[in-house]
């Protein structure tokens, strides 16, 4: 991969000072495991099995160490399900004591009463309980029977507990995308915000996207109920796309991967974003390139992501500077030309795209449970053919009733 | 500045965040940064704009700046309430 060095303009906007990346990522993801005791249907990170390689304890206070140094002033942590690695409370507490503030992402499955308490008297920690339906049906739909009353009974815990203002993370799904009122609702009944983000291609989420991600007409509702709770509603900065039905939505419309943003994965190797967990996104590792710092300020790949990037199609759409171009992991992992429209491109040149000639890059690394668990989502759903009344008629039936329909009454 | 506050320098300027109401906020120009740290050594602000050389001219731009910084608790007054003092670090 070749890079130039383009000098940073002084001055200009701020959205222009993120393009060439910072000396330190805003928004930094720190995935502790890929072990998890869930299976979603849409794991972005495949995971399910530790990894053996993963980073010991020492290894990880070394990271929390040097990101102290960068004032990297919070870290998202996720997994996997981080709560599950035994060394987890020991390194929330380390990281909080090195002006490292946490936010967590967890399905609640650790969550006990004792823990809420626990969380409620540390300062600088937030934590994310994700859920992917506003019911069980919806929910445990993609994340596996049992998984809505685990995190309702996480919620519940940390309510009791006094926690302020957990999050209740929810990925908008074709199924849940008409729920958004009923999440709203559930995030007020226990005194917590509704974070929305988008579903991504990545991880198993390639195998799913198809039947999962919003269908265009959704895309509107979404970006309709966005523009009237703005405020209200966390987003992560991840609908930056929809801008392209015209009116821009708050916080940063810019792809900040390896600019802003960052992931750290268990086994230390670092991403340009948390939805890009794939070789040509692969950064370096915090062990074998001499410490996360070095990697943030030295890799050739982030270099290239900071440069001036061309719009190449998508350059001539009025609405480019609005969505720019839009997300280059859902491109990505759709077989798309990353200068091209995103697959979901509110103006309709994803479809096209979809539908021309492409191939869909290999998974990546992939931590899925060998073998299905009781907790693996069942992805179908039984219903009735309406259309039938009556099972098949053999041909061969000697029923002299047989084919018989009587009249409604 | 709020003893919660903790600054990282930026080619552009600073990151100012809030370990308090967990607030980002960019400080967009060095000679801001300069305004802000040099705001406890002054006896007034008008002392620390003096202090970081701004001309004249862009007093009241600075000033709205200082006032954004301190509706959002990122700044504060020194003689505040010791026990009102926010989240310290």
């Amino acid at each position: 991969m070749t890079s130039t060095t383009v000098a940073r303009p002084t001055g200009g906007p701020l959205l222009q000072q993120f393009e060439y990346g910072l000396d330190a990522p805003i928004c930094l993801t720190w995935e502790l495991t890929y072990a998890c005791n869930l299976e979603c249907a849409h794991c972005l990170s495949s995971s399910g099995r530790r990894d053996p390689r993963e980073l010991t304890t020492a290894q990880c206070e070394a990271v929390i160490d040097e990101l102290q140094r960068m004032q990297v002033f919070y870290v998202n942590i996720g997994g996997g399900e981080p709560t599950i690695r035994p060394d987890f409370w020991h390194l929330l507490e380390y990281a909080v004591a090195h002006q490292v503030g946490v936010k967590f992402s967890t399905n609640g499955v650790r969550i006990t009463a004792d823990r809420a308490q626990f969380l409620t008297s540390t300062d600088y920690v937030d934590v994310q309980i994700s859920l992917d339906g506003a019911t069980a049906e919806v929910n445990d739909y993609v994340r596996g029977p049992g998984s809505f009353d685990t995190a309702l009974r996480a919620l519940r815990n940390l309510r009791d507990a006094g926690f302020k203002d957990a999050k209740i993370s929810v990925v908008v799904t074709r199924q849940n995308v008409e729920q958004l009122d009923e999440f709203k609702a559930l995030a007020d009944e226990f005194g917590a915000t509704l974070r929305l983000t988008r579903l991504r291609p990545s991880g198993r989420g390639a195998d799913v996207w198809d039947e999962l991600h919003p269908l265009p007409e959704q895309q509107r509702t979404l970006y309709n109920w966005l523009l009237a709770h703005g405020e209200d509603v966390l987003t992560g900065d991840s609908f930056f796309h929809l801008s392209g039905f015209g009116e821009t939505l708050p916080g940063l419309n810019l792809c900040g991967a390896g600019r802003v943003v960052c992931l750290i994965d268990p086994i230390g190797d670092v991403y340009a974003c948390p939805f890009a967990i794939h070789d040509n996104f692969l950064a370096g590792n915090v062990l074998r390139d001499n410490g996360f710092a070095n990697v943030w300020r030295t890799s050739e790949l982030f270099a290239e992501l900071r440069s001036p990037q061309t719009g190449g199609a998508c350059a001539q759409c009025e609405f480019f500077d609005s969505c720019r171009g839009g997300c280059m992991a859902a491109k990505f992992f759709t077989g798309l030309p990353l200068d091209g429209p995103d697959p979901e491109c509110v103006q309709g040149y994803g479809e096209s795209a979809l539908a021309a000639e492409r191939v869909r890059p290999d998974g990546g690394r992939d931590h899925s449970k060998t073998a299905p668990t009781r907790n693996q989502p069942v992805m179908l759903t039984l219903r009735r053919r309406e259309d039938l009344q009556a099972p098949p008629m053999s041909a061969c039936a000697e029923n002299p009733l047989a084919g018989f329909v009587p009249d409604a009454p | 500045m709020s003893p919660a506050v903790s600054l990282r320098p930026e080619s552009f300027g600073a990151l100012a965040y809030h370990f308090g109401n967990r607030r980002l906020t960019f400080l967009k120009n060095p000679r801001l940064v300069a305004v802000v740290q040099g705001l406890a050594e002054q006896p007034d602000v008008g002392g620390a704009l003096a202090a970081a050389q701004v001309p004249g001219t862009q007093w009241p731009v600075y000033l709205e700046a200082l006032a954004g910084l301190a509706d959002g608790d990122m700044i504060q007054p020194l003689d505040r309430d010791p026990a009102d003092k926010g989240d310290a670090v």
